[in-house]
Parts: C-alpha cells; sequence; structure tokens
C-alpha cells in the first residue's frame, strides 16, 4: 500500500522549500537579466544582509527600523559594486565578470565577518513554526508564509518590468545593451538600480533563509542550492526561477526519500546537480530561459 | 628570496610570543594552539580556546606559572582546514618547550598523528579523536581525553535507558540517529548496532548531507518512523536546523538527545524557542558557579586579560571545556614535574604527566572545579581515562544539568578498540609496547 | 591558421632559465632549505602548481570551463591508495599513474556534458562532479579501507627502489613528477593536439570546418587534463598532508586552483606556477607581517578575514588590470628589460579566448 499521505508531505515540503530556492535565485536572474553576469556574491550579499539586520536588532534597534537600515547598506553596497567593479570590466565577457563576482563574494564575506563578528545569531520573524494538519498531511507554517513572501516579490517585480518605465528600460537593456544606449538610457544607473534590487532580494532572502538556519556563516552556501534551479529554469528567466525552483525542491526531497535508501542516504547534496545536468543535456537553456545564440 | 622575508616575520612573531611571558629568566612550558576563530565553527574555536588561555592565564597570574614554570603560547589560524592546521603545526612546533598539541579538530588530529609520534609530542584530542587512539599501547603519543566517540554512544544509550526505568526496557523501542555525512558522523554506527543488538532495541540511521541547511525528508522520514528517542549526532548548523525542522514536523523535542558536539549554546540559541527542551550530553557541567571559572572570572578577567570578547559567555559549554582541557594539561605538566623537576619538560616527559593523569573527586574539588567534570584516571594502556558524562538540558536561556554523572559501559568498548588499535599497528609496523616505557616503533 | 599560444620555451634564453631553475630546485635547495620550507611551502606549492597546470589545460588552452577540479585531486588521491593497499606488489608508481588514468576516466564522463553545454552551464555541470564525488568517497567505506574516520594515511612513496622519506625526500619526489609532467605538457602543447585544443577554444565551427575533431577534442582535453590533477592530487594528499579526509576536497578547492590559473594567466604553464607561488605564499606573509606589525593587538581571526578580503580584491583587480594574470605582468617587466621581445604579442587572453565562447544575445 502506498502511502500517499507521506508522498504527499514530502512533496508539499519539497515544494515549499523549494520556493526558498527560488528567492534565491531571483537575485541572479535580475541581475543576469540586465547584465548579463552570473553573480556569484548573491550568497554573500544575503549572509552580509542577514548579520547586519540581525546584529543591529541585536543592538537594540527594532525591527522596521534595522530593516530599513539594512535596505539603506544594500543600495550603498550596489552602488559601490558597479562603480568598482561593473564599470572598469564593462565590455569584458561574461566569464571574467563572474570570476569577479566571486572574488567580490569573498570580499563581501570577509567584511561581514569582520564588522559584526563571527559568532551565530539566532533570527526570531515572529513566525511560530509548529506544523498543522490538513487531511492528516503536514504543512508548516513558515514554509508558506515563506512561499507567501516569495510569491509577492515575484509578482511586484513582474509587474515593476511590465509596467514602470525603469522596469521597461531595464528590460532594453536586457535586450540588446548597444540599441539601449543609442535610446539614451543610461546604463550606469540602471545597473546600479539592478545591483540594488538584487541587494533587496538578497536581504529578504537572506532574513527567512537567517530565520530557518540561524544567521552564520553558512548561509552563503545557500547559493549553491540555487545554480541547478537557475540552470533548470533558465538564468534570464523571472518565471523559471519560481518554476525550477518549486521542480528541484520537489525532486531533492522526493529522490532523497524514495531514492535515498538504494544509495544508503545522503544525494540531496548531489541529485539537483545531476537532475539539472540531465536536462541540459535536452534543453540546453533551460525551461524558459532564452535561446542563446551560440556563435560558435 | 620571499623566504627570508618569512625567516624575518617569524623571527619578530616567535619574539612576540615567547615575550609573552614575563621575565625571560624563568623556565617555560609552550602551548601552540591551531585555532579557529573564524570560518564555520568559529564560535567552537573562540569558546574553547577562550577558555583555555583563561585557565593558563589563571595559573600565571595566580600561582606564577607551574611551580615557577610559566606557561607560554601562540595561536595560528586554522579555520578548521587540515592543510593550515598543519602548516601551523610545522609553523610552530620548532619553539623551544612544547608541551602538547590541542587541535580541537578531527581532520587535524588525523593529519598530525604520525608527525607528532616522530617529534613525540602528545597530542591531546578531548572529547574526539580517533577511538582507537584509547589504546595507548599502539598509540604512545595521542590521548582523546575524557571521551571517545564510543563511549559517548555507550553514555547516550545509559542515559536513555535510565529515562525508561532501566536496560532492560531498552528492549522493543526504537532510536532514530540523525548523523551528518562526514566520516564523523558515521563513525558511531557499528556501535549502535551493536548495543542494540545487546540490549535488543532498533536503531536506524539517517544521513544529513553537509553542511545540513535542509532536513526536510529527514525529518518526515522520522515522523514516519516515529521513533522513541532521536540521537543528534551534528555539527555545525546541522544541529539548530535539526532542532527547528523537529519542531515544524512536530517530534517532541525533549525527546532528542545531542551528542557532544551538538551540545552547546551555539547549537541552540538560532533555533530558538523549537530548542527549549533539548537534552544533550557533557562531559563538563555550564555555569559560572563552580569556584575555578569563579576565580577566573576574578582574577583573569579582572586584570583584564580575559579571553572572550563576550562576558556572557563565560561559563558556556566551549568555554568550560576549555577550562576543563586547561586543568588536564596543567595537571598532566604538574604531575610530570612532580618526577623530573620543577623546569621545561620535553614532550616525552609531558606525555609521561598525561600517563598518570589520575584526578580523583577530591583532587578535583581541591582544583575548584566539583561539579564541573568528575574525574579522570589515564594509564599508559589507557588513554582516554574514563570520562563521564552528565545531560544537560536547555530552558531558552541556559543549560540545567538533568542527571547524574553516568559511566559510559568501557569493558564492552575495550576489545572492539583494542581489535582496531592492532589492525593499525599492523598496518604502520608498530610494534604495541608491552609495559609503561618509551614505545618502540619499528618504521 | 592559428598560431598556438605564445610557448616560453621556445626561445633560448627561457630555455636557460629553466635549466638555471632545476639546478637550484635541485640541487641548492636542499642544501639550504629547512624544513618548514618544504614541508609548509615547496610541496604543497608542487602540488597546487600541477593542478593548476592540469586545469590550465582544460580551461586556458582548450576554454571548457570546470568548477569541479577538487574532485579529480580526490579521485587521484583515494585511487593511488586503494591501487597501493590492495595490488600486493605493485610499485608506487605504478599506482600513480593507474590512478591518473582512473581520474582520467572519470574526467571524461563528466566531461561528456562539454558536447553539448558551453559556458556557465557546463562550469555548472561540473559542480555535479564535485557534489557526486565527494559524496561517493565519503559515502562508500571501502575507498578509505573502512577506517572509522574516513581518513587514508600516505603509504610510502618510493620510486624504482629509492624511498622518498623526511621532508625534503617528499619535496624531491614531487619535483620530480611535476617536472616529468610538465615538460610532457610543453611537448602536448606544441603537438597537433595542443593545437587542437586552441582550434576549439577559439572558434569551435571554424575547427570543425578545417577537419578539427571536435568532440574528440574536447574529451581528450577532459582526460589529460584530470590525468594531471589526479596526480597532483596524489602528491597533495601523500607528499605534503600525508592523511586526508574528503573534506578538504570541496568547492573551496575547485575555486582556490581556479584562482591559480586566473592571477597566473590562463594558457600560460608558466601562470600556473606563478599563480600557485602567489597563492601557497601570500596568506604566510599577510598573516606573518601582521603578527608581526600589530602582534598580539588583533586575534587570529581578523587576520584571517583580511586575508579573505585580500584575495578577493586582489582577483577582481587582476581582472581589471591585468586579465592575463601573473605571467603578463612577468612579461611586461621583461619586456622593460628587453625591448626587443615586445614585439610579437599574439597569444590568447581570456577576453579573445571567451568571447567566442559566450554570445549573448547578439552581443559582438
Amino acid at each position: 500500500m502506498f502511502d500517499y499521505q507521506f508522498f504527499l508531505e514530502v512533496l508539499i515540503g519539497g515544494l515549499l522549500s523549494g520556493i526558498m530556492y527560488s528567492l534565491v535565485a531571483l537575485g541572479f536572474v535580475l541581475i543576469y537579466k540586465t547584465s548579463g553576469v552570473l553573480n556569484f556574491a548573491q550568497g554573500s550579499m544575503l549572509l552580509f544582509a542577514a548579520l547586519t539586520f540581525v546584529s543591529l536588532v541585536e543592538r537594540g534597534v527594532p525591527f522596521w527600523g534595522a530593516f530599513a537600515a539594512t535596505l539603506g547598506v544594500m543600495v550603498l553596497l550596489g552602488v559601490a559594486v558597479e562603480r568598482t567593479i561593473l564599470r572598469p570590466l564593462v565590455n569584458q565577457p561574461p566569464i571574467t565578470l563572474f570570476m569577479a563576482t566571486l572574488g567580490l563574494s569573498y570580499v563581501i564575506e570577509g567584511v561581514a565577518q569582520l564588522l559584526w563578528g563571527t559568532q551565530v545569531h539566532g533570527l526570531d520573524l515572529g513566525i511560530e513554526d509548529s506544523p498543522f494538519e490538513v487531511y492528516g498531511v503536514l504543512i508548516s507554517q513558515f514554509d508558506l508564509f515563506a512561499a507567501a513572501v516569495a510569491g509577492s516579490l515575484v509578482a511586484a517585480f513582474s509587474l515593476f518590468f511590465r509596467y514602470t518605465r525603469i522596469g521597461l528600460a531595464f528590460r532594453a537593456v536586457a535586450d540588446d545593451q548597444y540599441a539601449a544606449l543609442a535610446v539614451g538610457l543610461r546604463l550606469p544607473r540602471v545597473w546600479a538600480i539592478v545591483w540594488t534590487a538584487a541587494g533587496v532580494v538578497a536581504l529578504v532572502a537572506g532574513l527567512l533563509w537567517g530565520a530557518r538556519l540561524g544567521v552564520q556563516f553558512s548561509l552563503s552556501l545557500v547559493v549553491l542550492k540555487a545554480l541547478p534551479v537557475l540552470v533548470l529554469g533558465g538564468f534570464d528567466s523571472i518565471a523559471g526561477a519560481i518554476v525550477g525552483g518549486l521542480l528541484i525542491g520537489a525532486i531533492e526531497k522526493l529522490s532523497e526519500v524514495y531514492i535515498g535508501p538504494y544509495f544508503g542516504g545522503g544525494i540531496e547534496g548531489w541529485a539537483a546537480y545531476v537532475v539539472a545536468l540531465g536536462f541540459l543535456l535536452i534543453r540546453p537553456a533551460g525551461l524558459f530561459g532564452q535561446k542563446l545564440v551560440e556563435r560558435a | 628570496m620571499s623566504y627570508l622575508k618569512h625567516l624575518k616575520s617569524a623571527v619578530i612573531a616567535s619574539a612576540i610570543a615567547v615575550g609573552f611571558a614575563l621575565p625571560a629568566a624563568a623556565d617555560e612550558q609552550y602551548f601552540p594552539l591551531q585555532s579557529y576563530r573564524v570560518g564555520p565553527y568559529a564560535a567552537g574555536g573562540t569558546g574553547f580556546f577562550g577558555g583555555f588561555i583563561d585557565y593558563l592565564n589563571l595559573i600565571n597570574i595566580r600561582d606564577g606559572g607551574v611551580n615557577g614554570v610559566k606557561l607560554t603560547w601562540s595561536e595560528g589560524e586554522t579555520q578548521y582546514e587540515v592543510e593550515k592546521g598543519v602548516e601551523v603545526y610545522e609553523r610552530l612546533k620548532n619553539n623551544p618547550g612544547v608541551a602538547a598539541w590541542n587541535p580541537l579538530s578531527v581532520g587535524i588530529a588525523y593529519a598530525m598523528i604520525d608527525r607528532i609520534t616522530q617529534d613525540k609530542v602528545p597530542l591531546i584530542t578531548v572529547n574526539h579523536g580517533r577511538t582507537d587512539s584509547t589504546d595507548g599501547r599502539v598509540f604512545p603519543y595521542v590521548f582523546p581525553l575524557l571521551l571517545n566517540p564510543y563511549s559517548e554512544t555507550s553514555g547516550i544509550v545509559n542515559y536513555i535507558a535510565g529515562k525508561l526505568g532501566g536496560q532492560d526496557k531498552l528492549k522493543g523501542k526504537k532510536i532514530v540517529v540523525l548523523y551528518h555525512g562526514s566520516p564523523y558522523g558515521k563513525e558511531t554506527i557499528p556501535i549502535y548496532k551493536l548495543l542494540a543488538d545487546k540490549y535488543g532495541f532498533e536503531v536506524q540511521q539517517i544521513e544529513v548531507p553537509h553542511p545540513g541547511n535542509e532536513q526536510q525528508s529527514q525529518w518526515l522520514e522520522i515522523r514516519r518512523a516515529k521513533p522513541d528517542y532521536v540521537v543528534l549526532r551534528g555539527w555545525g548548523v546541522m544541529n539548530p536546523v535539526a532542532l527547528k525542522t523537529a519542531q515544524k514536523v512536530g517530534y517532541p523535542v525533549d525527546h532528542i538527545v545531542g551528542n557532544v558536539w551538538s551540545n552547546s549554546e551555539e547549537d541552540v540559541i538560532p533555533a530558538g524557542d523549537a530548542a527549549k527542551g533539548y537534552v544533550a550530553i557533557t562531559t563538563q557541567a555550564s555555569g559560572e558557579q563552580y569556584p575555578v571559572v569563579q576565580e577566573i572570572v576574578k582574577t583573569v578577567y579582572g586584570a583584564g586579560k580575559g579571553n572572550l570578547e563576550d562576558k556572557k559567555r563565560i561559563g558556556s559549554v566551549y568555554h568550560n571545556l576549555g577550562i576543563v582541557n586547561g586543568i588536564l594539561n596543567v595537571e598532566a605538566i604538574r604531575i610530570a614535574q612532580g618526577k623530573f623537576g620543577h623546569r621545561t619538560l620535553t614532550g616525552d616527559e609531558v606525555r609521561w604527566g598525561f600517563e598518570h593523569l589520575q584526578l580523583d573527586a577530591k583532587r578535583v574539588e581541591e582544583l575548584g572545579a566539583k561539579g564541573l567534570f568528575h574525574s579522570i584516571n589515564v594509564t599508559w594502556k589507557n588513554h582516554e581515562g574514563d570520562g563521564y558524562v552528565t545531560f544537560q538540558q536547555w530552558d531558552g536561556a541556559k543549560w540545567n544539568v538533568v542527571s547524574d554523572w553516568i559511566a559510559p559501559d568501557w569493558a564492552l568498548l575495550r576489545p572492539i578498540i583494542e581489535k582496531s588499535a592492532a589492525a593499525y599497528a599492523a598496518e604502520k609496523g608498530i610494534k604495541p609496547r608491552t609495559s609503561e616505557e618509551a614505545p618502540v616503533t619499528t618504521n | 591558421m592559428a598560431t598556438p599560444v605564445r610557448n616560453t620555451l621556445l626561445v633560448t634564453p627561457e630555455r636557460l632559465g629553466v635549466l638555471l631553475l632545476l639546478i637550484v630546485a635541485y640541487g641548492v635547495i636542499p642544501v639550504i632549505g629547512t624544513g618548514y620550507l618544504f614541508d609548509a611551502i615547496l610541496t604543497p606549492f608542487l602540488a597546487l602548481s600541477l593542478a593548476a597546470v592540469g586545469l590550465n589545460i582544460l580551461t586556458g588552452y582548450a576554454g571548457q570551463v570546470s568548477l569541479g577540479s577538487a574532485a579529480f585531486l580526490a579521485v587521484g588521491a583515494f585511487a593511488a591508495f586503494n591501487f597501493n593497499l590492495r595490488v600486493p606488489g605493485l610499485p608506487f608508481v605504478v599506482s600513480i599513474v593507474l590512478a591518473g588514468l582512473t581520474a582520467a576516466a572519470i574526467g571524461i564522463v563528466f566531461g561528456l556534458p562539454s558536447l553539448r553545454l558551453r559556458g556557465f552551464y557546463l562550469a555548472v555541470s561540473t559542480l555535479a562532479a564535485q557534489f557526486f564525488v565527494q559524496w561517493a568517497l565519503t559515502k562508500f567505506s571501502w575507498f578509505s579501507n573502512d577506517n572509522p574516520s574516513g581518513v587514508i594515511d600516505a603509504p610510502p612513496l618510493t620510486l624504482a627502489g629509492f624511498a622518498f622519506t623526511g621532508p625534503i625526500g617528499r619535496y624531491l619526489f614531487s619535483l620530480t613528477i611535476v617536472v616529468v609532467i610538465t615538460f610532457a605538457v610543453t611537448r602536448l602543447i606544441r603537438s597537433q593536439t595542443g593545437r587542437n585544443f586552441v582550434a576549439v577554444r577559439d572558434h569551435e565551427t571554424a575547427a570543425r570546418v578545417i577537419g578539427v575533431p571536435v568532440l574528440g577534442t574536447k574529451l581528450v582535453a577532459f582526460g589529460i587534463s584530470s590525468f594531471i590533477i589526479g596526480v597532483a592530487g596524489v602528491l597533495w594528499a601523500f607528499a605534503y598532508l600525508r592523511t586526508v579526509e574528503t573534506g578538504g576536497f570541496n568547492i573551496d578547492r575547485s575555486f582556490q586552483i581556479l584562482f591559480i590559473i586566473i592571477i597566473g594567466g590562463l594558457a600560460s604553464l608558466r601562470g600556473a606556477f606563478l599563480g600557485a607561488a602567489f597563492i601557497v605564499v601570500f596568506p604566510l606573509i599577510l598573516s606573518r607581517t601582521g603578527a608581526a606589525l600589530f602582534g598580539g593587538v588583533f586575534d587570529s581571526g581578523v587576520l584571517e578575514m583580511s586575508q579573505r578580503i585580500g584575495i578577493g580584491a586582489l582577483i577582481i583587480l587582476f581582472l581589471i588590470l591585468e586579465p592575463r594574470g601573473l605571467s603578463a605582468l612577468v612579461d611586461r617587466v621583461w619586456d622593460w628589460v628587453r625591448p626587443r621581445r615586445a614585439a610579437a604579442l599574439g597569444g590568447a587572453t581570456p577576453r579573445s579566448f571567451f568571447i567566442r565562447k559566450l554570445q549573448p544575445k547578439g552581443r559582438t
């Protein structure tokens, strides 16, 4: 007798986990969409945002005050990154920029821990994580909350891209940088805004993940979970980040529970990557990604 | 060319390190510290090395050293990485008067075993390390003091038995061990099986892949399996995530028993409310009320030489472990000095001291550590020392001791340890010692 | 026909330089060096340089980005351990060769995606190798001979009957292997295969048109690169650390090797060595000068974080100022000294080699 209830539990748990991955992937997509850069530093930005927030709260700053202050810091970070890294490297190929973001991630991690210390912090967002059951299937309150937040963020960004002038500018830049330049869009400004937006996403994701794991060094490792999501969904698609996240989350958990025992367990770490890899071989640009015109 | 630069910096650095001690005329005993104050395990590292240094400072300030011999030390950051640990070892090993190595890291300890055996300096792996190094006949220089992984397992099972009303009540019960996906995590699988066979309980091992950020599926499985107890054999971020995920799936937290690397404030604080009621094993109780900790606060922190930046962490699990480790190291030196004289000792002499490190309850009380830890009885054959364990429960703000001192089942474990040590000896061509005399190696 | 990458060993003054270097390495250093120099600086430097040479073949010359090199270090180490342990009487050198071949085989398997993928997608897929290999070596205790802590100990290093023990012995052993393989690689680069690598990297379609077997070339690149990295893994595990666990072969290690070839200079053998020297020595210098200047004021944690920031900043700086790495920097200095060499400046730069690989949406 197949245990449907358990299966549903694992599936739903996986889908909700996946939303958390999507949140991290969202930051990547924003930047990649508009500048073609795969920002490996997204994970450390997450860590930095979470650490700053938590340290302010621990020093007595009220929740929303700390949130606003951290937001300000992320804006500054975005502007700084654009000025010091993106501008000098503006004509370099994407992989060079990727390496630069790798270096940037080291810098941000170092600064974060130098400033705020290396201790572990708890982060309480006020959501009780007691489970509730729907027809005997277990669902987590916190995960639902996170899903709601992620959903609204995605909706907000989608609307933003579609209906505002800046959003239009973003899409123009993403489509063709030179044409955008030709019609008078100021690229540096656009990029600074994009990186700031990614910083905001990092803040939200950092708070949610920090509440889940505690705020400490390994928080920046969530970026390794986001990469298969990007591969599956396409590097430059917001919808892809969501769908990819859901898929990866579900596949990861289901494979751990049902396939894992044949290997002795513990396959979650690479299952997502192998799935992404397999998928890539069939559809190299991901589910929703734009097909790259590869002039080999 | 950069070598000369090294040489110069090394000279300056060691001068500063050695110059840490007071009047140069006095003899000194040196502790090289492969510490980790950054990286994923920084919280434990700062606590442990902080406590260790605090105790050394106490001895220096209050007693003027051990019988007049000042204690000195210097730190090299390893970030808990093996090759950094090795690099620090190579760098610091030629300083005069090295007493012992205390890396607090399984990986680094393993990499050092051959090296320190050649250098003839003891390696102390308190509460962790290579289980078979308990057999001092094959590992003359390695000391897994107080608790090795097998004893820890036995201690946990004995505690659970106690909670159920006796070892006979274990029969038919179910225990899940949630372990970290690393060799450390897997190390005790055979012992759980052994004890399960002996007492008749069912044991299921579930792995959490490193680093343990995601445990959804594992805890859903646990929910399905409905065990009576879950043993958490975690490390780092896996611990708070485990507790939070347990809450998420509704498993009662007071039925989760943590092992000795899942037992600290840093493991439970990030989990917030989810950790209230969680129980974990420990070889040293937490708290500031013990006389020796009080003395450290008064003497060392009073003089502004306290090592911990955050004074609230005084008396925490890792800090106290560092203090206990300090006590063990210093007493070994004291005992060795009793035989060899009040002067700087060689590594071999310190080893002799460790092999006679017998602190009974009375001596522990004299040292101001009554209730902090129980006792230790190291011999040349038994490098673990038969440490006792107790269990603490987290109430949201601090740890409270909830059990008497429990003894692991050493007699049951010793034959397995000897077998494993014998295999190692055969592989390496080591002739096990037959008496207390200096070891004989043939390689 | 594209000229191969500027080959530093063709010109006689450099050949002389290399000879001199070898004489110093074999004759002078063992006499004057300390144990610390060998055990903590030179031996890891040699192991990392060899790994960088291997990765450079794949990423620098053949243009296939790989983020999973640490996995192959691990494969090499564990394979050599197992061959040495389980096949009685096998000479140690043969174990090393077999280990390299094992790494090559696995490298080819994980290199198969390169037939369909490029750029970021390929890079991410190499991470699959990284995580899977690490998991497999930890999970199946057979690989570590059922050691309860999953750790393997180094067997004695023997070459043609001589046992290389002690810091100097291990250094000489590593040095010999590195020299032999590097020499072989220089021949490889100048051969047809080497030219095929560069052709595939620079313009895959054109290469196919002129008859270069693209698929085979890519797989050969993965194979040879993994072989060399596997051997480097043996050196790292057995000559340097002497006790290894799988934790040391994580993604940070892969990044470290990648940083080495970026800092040293892609598609440059000399760059592999320069980069490795930098990566090994920089943290030590930083912590020593830090400790010397600031003494006990800053704890080791602060120094460590500063080092992290330093390395990150240097990567960015190198990418901005000198994308062709230390190797090109050295050349600039050399050119200052010898003006006539400033003439021919062919050879690959990261820019040209990647610009053809990744053409996002019509950007030129």
